[in-house]
């Protein structure tokens, strides 16, 4: 079951953290017309990184599922905006949609590696 | 008001917001050019007031959303123009225009419309990046 686990350990992060930028990023896209909302964002390299040095917590019970890092610990920042606009907003349409889109298409191929995974699983299992 | 727990109470809020915003603009438009007898009883632009709406569980979830918290007039003063045919002029012949800039508005129901429209692309790429991962190893 470990050795299961930490095979696919890693996708599992990045996933969620992946999935965590997409809703920051929406909330972004969400708040665009809103007057001095400040636009936030996570850096994914440097969390993910965080979060692996920082290994899995510790159990202290059998039953205890053994995760890598409590939820909701990611480091947000505020966006340095290119042409902030008078109204103290500093969303810009363009920018957020290019992040958006960029996120979605890590998180999917983040997904995909690790349906690879599981398949490699599921075919060593079967005895193929 | 219900708590922010997940994309979709985020972008439909935002939603409901823009379209707060898009009704504004439509009472707006329709009542450009209407012209009244006296200052106070004309017409002046109504605008929404947007406002963060942060999750309770901020730290954790990183979600905000935004609502239509207030809609009010601006301060535009209504237009005084000579109009003595018209049956509602006060003595010296003059009625008021609705204060309204029907090109602001127009530039107003764009953007409304394009934010809108950018919160259901979220909706819609959101959704189907869960329905691929629900269908995880099949």
């Amino acid at each position: 079951m470990n050795k299961i686990s930490s095979h696919l350990d890693f996708y599992g992060q990045a996933l969620r953290l992946r999935s965590r930028r997409n809703e920051v990023l929406a909330s972004n896209i969400a708040n665009a017309a809103t007057p001095n909302f400040k636009a936030r964002d996570l850096d994914f390299d440097t969390e993910i990184r965080r979060q692996i040095k920082q290994g899995p917590l510790q159990t202290t019970d059998q039953q205890h599922f053994p995760t890598n890092v409590a939820p909701g610990s990611e480091k947000m920042m505020y966006r340095d905006p290119i042409n902030p606009s008078l109204d103290g907003n500093t969303v810009e349409m363009g920018v957020e949609q290019m992040e958006f889109s960029e996120n979605v298409m890590r998180y999917q191929t983040t997904l995909q590696f690790l349906n690879g995974r599981i398949t490699g699983l599921m075919s060593a299992i079967r005895g193929e | 008001m219900a708590e922010i727990r997940n994309i979709f109470d985020v972008a439909g809020r935002s939603m409901a917001a823009q379209m707060v915003r898009l009704n504004t603009v439509a009472s707006n438009l329709a009542n450009a050019g209407a012209v009244s007898g006296n200052k106070e009883n004309a017409f002046r632009a109504l605008k929404p007031v947007f406002e963060t709406k942060f999750a309770d569980a901020l730290k954790r979830t990183g979600l905000s959303t935004v609502d239509a918290v207030d809609v009010k007039e601006t301060t535009r003063e209504p237009e005084r123009v000579y109009m003595p045919s018209h049956p509602d002029s006060d003595l010296e012949g003059y009625v008021f225009r609705a204060a309204v800039d029907e090109n602001e508005e127009m530039v107003e129901m764009l953007e409304a419309s394009r934010q809108y429209q950018n919160n259901i692309e979220v909706v819609s790429t959101m959704r189907s990046l869960m329905m691929r991962t629900i269908n995880m190893g099949k």
